[in-house]
Order: C-alpha cells, then structure tokens, then sequence
C-alpha cells in the first residue's frame, strides 16, 4: 500500500490560500488516474485538480466554500502500489513552493464536522466513513412511510428532534412550505399553492468572490455617466466584414469595434486607465490597456482580459475574446487570463437594458457598460425620419481619480469614433 | 371444485412469510389463493422456532426440578429427580403446533383466503400445477408472491437418516433422550438444541468448524453463554471440521480434523446444523426466468423479483433467515399488491438467540460501530445489580444490557443484551431504534419497577455517566 498526498497547489503569485468549491469524490471512492477530485479556486480561476494515480480516497481536508492554505493536504489516495508514503509530484497545478507553508496552515480552519485532521495515519484499509455519510436519515417508521407517500425524500428535510431527527411536523412543514416533491401525484388541484419555502445556501467560491469585491467597490464614490451612440455606420461596417471575412477568421461582435474607440479615447483621459490605491495614496496609469471583457458563465460572472489590447487588430481581439470567453464559462480559463485587467467592459448583449450602473473591479478607475442596440425612427439633417441604430454606453468611474467632466468627454470621444467608423482605423 | 382456478393474489408457501402476506391480501379484499404442500405454518411454526422453544422450556423445567431435587432451593425440595418421557413431552410440543396450525388455518379462512393442500409447480411465472387430493389444481394468478422458505443444509459426508444422523427437524420428535450426542455446527440452531438436550440429560460435545460458537455474536456477548456451556459440561471443540461418521447399530463415530491432527468422538446421535439453503428447487423456479443474487431469489426494496407481478419474501430472499423478517415482507408486499406505496426499508433486523443465557442483537456492535467510521459511547448494565433479576435467580447468568451511541449525539446505534429472559427485552431496543432514539429518550422513559427493562434505561444512564444502580463510570 502506498499514499499519495495531494496538496492544495500553487495556483498563481503571492495566494496562500484557495477555496474547495466542489468535491467530485468522497471518501472509500475508487477512482480512476487523471480522473478529476476536486475544484478549487484562486482570485478568479477555478482550477480542476485531476489524480495523479489510480487507487481508493483514504482522506479528504475541507468543505466547499472553506479556504485551505496552499501546501496543506486536501485528499490522500492510496494505491495498490509496494512503495512507501510518497508525495505526489505529478499534479498539474505544481505543489507548494515557497509559499510560507507553517504559517498559511494555520490559516486554514479545521474541518471539524468532516475528517479529524490529526487522525492517525491510517495503515488499514477501515473505511472511514463521516459521521452520518451513508445513513439514512433519523425519522421514525410512521414517519417514513408518511414521507414515502408524499414523494418526499427525507435526506432533504430538516428534523428539529433531538439529534436531527425527523418529526411528523418537520415533514408537514416542508410540504407546507412547498418543499422539493420527487413527483406531484395529485392531480386534482388547480395546481396553484402558496410557495413559502427558502433555500438557503452557501455563498462560497466565484459568488462570494464576487461579493467581495463589489462591497469593496462600494467603498469607491462613483459617477455613472449615460450617453447614447448611433452605431449605425459601426454596424454596417461590421455586418460587411463578417459577411466578407475568411472561414480562418472569427465572428465579430461590437466589443471589438467598442474597445478599439476606448483604446483611442483612453490616451487623452489615462486615469480612467489606472490602478488606485487609496490606502497608499498611490495611482498607477498604464500605457497599455489591459481590457477585462465581463461575460456571464453558468457560475457566474468571470472577466477574461485582452493583454495589450492596445496592439491587436479587431481580429485578434475578437478571436482572442472567443477563446478566453469559451474557456471561462468552462471554468478552464487560467488565473493569468482572468486577472490584471486596467479597465473592464460589461455587456448584457441582447438583454443590456436602456440603462446599467456598472460597479467598478477595483482597483480599477473606469467601467464601461454597453446597453442594448434599438432601432429608432429619427430625423436626419432635411428633416427627413429615417430608421437608425443607436446604443446606449453606461459607464461608471471612480469619482475620486475621475471627475465629471473627464469622464463626459471620454465617453464623448468613444462616442465620435464609433459614429464614424473610419476614424478608428485612422 | 373445477380444475382451473384464477386469482389477484397466489401465495406459495405457508410459513411465517406466506401466510401474513395472503392474510393481508385477504384483509385488502383480494382475491388470494395460498398453496402449502404440508401443514400451515412453515418451519417456523411446525419444526422450527415454536417447538423449539417449547423443547427448551421443558428442558429447562426439567433441569430446575433436578437441580431442586439434588440441593433445594428457595424453601423448595423434591422427595425424588424428576423423571422425564420423550414420547410425552413430544406430544405436548406436537399440541401447541396443531393449535398455533390450526390457528393460522382459521385466520387464513377469516381473511377470505382460499388454502389448497398440495405441491404447487410453475410453467411459468403466473401459472401453476397444484397436485391435490381432488386432483390437479391450475392456478392462473394476476401476481405470485414466493415465500418457499429454506431447508437445512446437508453435508455431503454426513447425509441425515433420521436415525443416527439426524437434521434439527429430527430432533425435535425424537421419542428417546440420546445419552450422547455430537453436534456439528455451533451457530444458533445447534447452540439452542445442544443445551436443551444437555438440560434433559445428553452428554453434548459440539464440532465448530470456525473459531468460535454462535459466529454473528460477538465475543463479549457471547462469554456468558460459553461460561453457562462449561457449568453444564458441555464441551466445544472450535476449528474442528467433521470429516466423516461410522453408522454401527448402537453407536456413531465422527471423526474431525483439527490443527492438531484427527480425531473420533463415538456418539449415540450425531446432530447436524450447519446452516440453511432456500427451496428453490422441485417446484419449478427455473421456467419462471427470474434472476438470483447469489443462491437466493433477487429482490429489490419492495421484494420485487426481475419478473414483473412476481415477488419473493422471506428465506428463498436471503440473509438474514428469520421468521420476523419474513413476516414484515409479507405484509409490505400485500399492502404493494392492494396498491398501496410501500417499501420494506427496515432501521434494524432484530436477532434472537434461545441459548442459555439468551442473546438479543440489535444494530451495530461497539466494534461494528467504530470499524464504520463512528466515534462511540457504550454504556452497560448488568443483570447482577437489577433487584428483578435477583428475585428470579437470574442474576447470576453474567447477563448485562449493552448500549452502543454516538458520542456526538447520543443516537442509538446498537443494543445488545445477554441474559436469562432477555429475548423479550428486544422490542424495547428495535423500537428505540426504528424511532431514532437518543440516550435520553431512554433514561427518560419510566420503566416498570422491578422489571428486567430497568436495566436497559440504567445501560442508557450508565452511557451518560450516572446510572443510579451501580457506581458511576469514572470521568
């Protein structure tokens, strides 16, 4: 018998700690090398940890939602292998190296209600089961057989008798509440009933990560600026290059277009291009732009960045973006490729709404919104109504680096390149 | 009678699995028909649980009056040993199964079940054959419930001839006490008749094959019982395999292998039980197309079988073999065939062992329980200190009730007892177990002064650390 210790990697510079977000194993599993355990994450990157060797789950360290310390155990898997206890080497997401490990394993909270962390070092193949994994729930006989014919399944309600046991007034309560029924039998209601229930859960990983910044976004005094942009011409320009392009080149949207007038725009107002640092009286303004590109995931939101957007073409960008946005919404997409924007875009596409307050992604000093395309009936300068397209931009700034008047006049200047195309390429 | 009979509900086999389930269907107004080839009541009622108990309880009268007439007791002396008849003893035994029989045919009739005497063989999943004394019988059922039950295994070297090979049925109706008998097989069916026969006067050796006696009881449970063997001179012989027998007209000689070599023990009878195997042969079972799980009948959790409107209950089903389990899958499957929802999804299957002391297994044992992961408390109680037990001598049988919990909340994981009469103690711990008691559940209940069940709150008490009839654990 052998054990390989899989240590919670270093997934990018200076983290010493990552979230356990999902389990795919449990303990006494048999499973398969290369096969994934667990996802974990850092900053924005959600990173799946695959096994190194085949062999059965003897511990696991940590509940969703907790943070480990970078280098501390978080599964060991034996293997049917005569070597001796070895650590494994092979992980993707290299094991710890110079982070400071004594320390960061304080950190991390013991996981009390799973596997004691300083059980012995387990030489037999005793499965060691969680207290209650694999047992039924406690609920009386009478009990049970109410629940089997309700269709309820009692491992999701929760019993308010002494050790969690299950009551006959639990059970009526949740179906009370409109609790999770396997299959509605009844047919004979008019199918309406008061829905009372909550579900509660853990706000952990990409949420929480989220949570956290907006609060402290909150901390920054903004200033949301509106103003609507005829993108008629831009989105001809851009219907003829996708009809007229290549089969090797991507598809092109507005972002593009939208970031190549930003980029133009951002060399006359470069504070909005800039990290501030408020606890340091410090800001940071950047030649190049590092365009973070918001887009929505299964997960929730993540921000693929455009590196040195500043020196691609509106192809490049757009096949870059593809890429990015496909491995994000994966949750496949690297800490690299996620993090170090200087100013975000967020677009809702088709659902962008007339008007957003974007929050800003500190320490970041400017966020432009894009609002939906509408075609309005106008009239044009012989007083003539034709049809146009027209977009609205919602940006937000961070009013202690940015004032009004600057960030009017950006989006003024974005505003001009895009209703007249041309410009952008001159 | 016509020859050609339909019905809602064919029940195969009259046991203690069967019957419940066509009296059940018979109560839901089904039309049920219930085919048992010899008397009602299966192996359980006719020439198993119930006559062995009464064979017990005569041999333990017979030992107290022996015992009285050696050294009296209590005030109580007798001016001669008591003096035992087989045939009489076996004709009281024979008169509480004819009535508990006869009982179930009445209870089968009230219900408005049809009973046919005879041998029922399947053509296929929903027809059978029933050779009657009216002649043959074909049953044609919407469902079967299978409940064939089990019959006891034969070993190849020592084939059972009802005269000095003898099977636990054999037993049971013997006319004449052996002066001494070998038993080959030390679980509990051979555990229950080898101290019976010693309590009425048979010199008793077992030949274990495994370890130890009553394998599934574990070691501390079962030291009164083996303390209770040697006070009765009884002798076991542990990893010893039977590897033959020489039948002469007045004598058996086993012989068995043991580490040390072989040996022979000469016997009047040699007693066999060695386990037991489902009936799934003679009547047809291989044109019915349904699947086993290992030697037995594959069911799933509402004793469906792989064919569809056939079910299977009780022994032909598996592990574990007793009458209870039988009985509770009976009565789930006819509550299924009425149409109602139900699933047999037992907390725990209780285990009974008629030895002297007797042994209740309920749940998990502490080693049972910590080998599964749990972090536990046990808690004991032993009979010796229980005002009941000593006003009934039976305080001295090393008897003890033992409470197995989690230590974090208290749940009751196990309970298990030995001791004299401790076999009717056993509701309380399955019932406290389906209902998911807590310690507290326990110590809080008020039981019955002075009843052997006080020891089964103090056991609880004793795992919270104060029990108020023995001194309390040291923390």
């Amino acid at each position: 018998m052998a054990e390989h210790v899989i240590r919670m990697p270093d997934v990018g510079e200076g983290v010493v700690e990552a979230e356990i977000v999902t389990w795919h194993v449990k303990i006494g599993d048999t499973i398969d090398e290369d096969q994934d355990v667990v996802d974990v994450m850092t900053d924005k990157a959600t990173v799946e940890i695959p096994a190194p060797v085949s062999g059965r789950i003897v511990r696991l360290n940590g509940e969703p939602g907790e943070m480990i310390a970078v280098g501390s155990e978080i599964l060991v898997i034996e293997t049917d292998e005569s070597v001796s206890v070895e650590e494994t080497k092979n992980v993707e997401a290299e094991p710890v190296k110079d982070a400071p490990a004594p320390a960061a394993t304080s950190q991390a909270e013991p996981a009390q209600s799973s596997a004691p962390p300083e059980q012995p070092e387990p030489t037999k193949t005793v499965p060691v089961a969680a207290n209650n994994s694999g047992s039924k729930p406690l609920a009386s006989p009478a009990v049970r057989q109410r629940a089997l014919e309700l269709d309820v399944d009692l491992s999701s309600v929760v019993g308010s008798g002494p050790a969690g046991r299950i009551l006959r007034e639990d059970l009526e309560d949740f179906v009370a509440a409109g609790g999770r029924q396997l299959t509605r039998s009844d047919g004979q209601s008019s199918g309406l009933q008061k829905l009372t229930g909550t579900t509660e859960t853990k706000v952990i990983g990409l949420r929480r990560k989220i949570a956290r910044n907006m609060e402290k976004a909150w901390t920054t005094p903004l200033i949301t600026y509106v103003e609507e942009v005829d993108v008629t011409e831009v989105e001809a320009l851009r219907q003829h290059l996708n009809a007229t392009k290549s089969d090797d080149q991507p598809k092109l949207t507005l972002i593009p277009f939208l970031a190549k007038a930003l980029i133009k725009a951002l060399k006359d107002i470069p504070q909005a291009n800039a990290h501030y640092f408020p606890e340091d009286d410090k800001l940071i303004q950047f030649d190049g732009v590092h365009l973070g590109v918001a887009a929505a995931t299964d997960n929730g939101l993540v921000v693929p960045v455009l590196k040195h957007a500043e020196a691609m073409s509106i192809w490049e960008m757009a096949g870059t973006l593809s890429t990015l946005a496909s491995q994000a919404k994966e949750g496949k997409a690297s800490r690299d490729d996620l993090s170090g924007s200087t100013i975000t875009i967020t677009s809702l596409g088709a659902i962008g709404g007339l008007v957003t307050t974007p929050i800003l992604n500190p320490p970041e000093t400017a966020i432009i919104g894009v609002n939906k395309i509408a075609e309005k009936a106008v009239f044009d300068g012989s007083g003539r109504v034709v049809p146009r397209k027209f977009m609205n931009l919602s940006s937000s700034f961070d009013h202690r680096i940015v004032d009004g008047y600057d960030a009017a006049m950006l989006i003024q200047k974005v505003r001009a390149l895009l209703e007249h195309p041309a410009t952008l390429f001159i | 009678m016509t020859n050609e009979l339909t019905c809602d509900v064919l029940v195969v086999g009259g046991g203690p699995g069967g019957y419940p389930a066509a009296i059940r269907a018979g109560q839901h107004g089904l039309k049920t028909i219930l085919v048992e080839a010899d008397r009602l009541g299966g192996t359980c009622l006719i020439r198993g649980c119930l006559p062995s108990k009464a064979v017990i309880h005569a041999a333990e009268t017979f030992e107290q009056a022996s015992r009285l007439a050696k050294t009296p007791k209590m005030g109580i002396s007798l001016s001669a040993a008591p003096h035992l008849s087989m045939p009489d003893l076996r004709n009281w035994k024979e008169g509480i199964v004819d009535k508990l029989s006869g009982g179930v045919g009445g209870l089968l009739k009230a219900a408005g079940v049809t009973t046919i005497k005879g041998w029922a063989t399947f053509s296929n999943a929903k027809t059978c054959t029933v050779e009657t004394e009216d002649g043959p019988k074909t049953i044609r059922a919407e469902n079967v419930v299978l409940a064939t039950g089990s019959t006891e295994t034969e070993l190849p070297h020592l084939k059972y001839d009802g005269d000095k090979i003898l099977s636990s049925r054999h037993v049971l109706d013997l006319d004449e006490l052996p002066s001494s008998v070998a038993i080959v097989g030390a679980g509990y069916i051979g555990m229950e008749l080898g101290i019976a026969l010693s309590k009425l006067g048979s010199k008793v050796t077992f030949i274990e094959a495994g370890p130890k006696v009553l394998p599934g009881f574990d070691r501390e449970l079962i030291k009164p019982v083996t303390d209770a063997l040697k006070a009765h001179g009884i002798q076991v012989l542990t990893n010893a395999k039977a590897s033959g027998v020489d039948v002469t007209e007045d004598s058996a000689v086993l012989s068995y292998d043991t580490e040390n070599g072989s040996d022979q023990i000469s016997v009047e009878k040699v007693i066999v039980t060695v386990g037991r195997k489902p009936v799934l042969e003679g009547w047809g079972f291989e044109s019915m197309g349904i699947d086993l799980d290992g030697k037995f009948i594959k069911i799933d959790n509402q004793c469906r079988t792989s064919m569809s409107g056939v079910y299977a209950i009780g022994d032909v089903t598996g592990e574990p073999m007793l009458a209870h389990r039988a009985t509770a899958q009976g009565e789930c499957v006819a509550d299924i065939l009425a149409g109602q929802k139900r699933v047999f999804d037992p907390t725990v299957i209780p285990a009974v062992c008629f030895t002297d002391p007797e042994l209740v297994s309920v749940g998990l044992t502490p080693d049972e329980a910590e080998a599964a992961g749990e972090n536990i408390i046990v808690g004991r109680f032993p009979f010796a200190a229980s005002g009941r037990a000593l006003s009934m001598n039976a305080a001295d049988t090393k008897g003890f009730v033992r409470i197995t919990t989690r230590k974090s909340d208290h749940v009751i994981l196990g309970v298990h007892a030995v001791g004299a009469h401790v076999s009717e103690l056993s509701s309380e711990f399955v019932l406290a177990m389906e209902m998911g008691a807590v310690l507290e559940d326990l110590s809080h209940t008020i039981h019955v002064h002075p009843t052997l069940s006080e020891a089964t709150a103090e056991a609880a008490m004793m795992a919270l650390g104060h029990p108020i009839h023995i001194a309390a654990p040291k923390r």
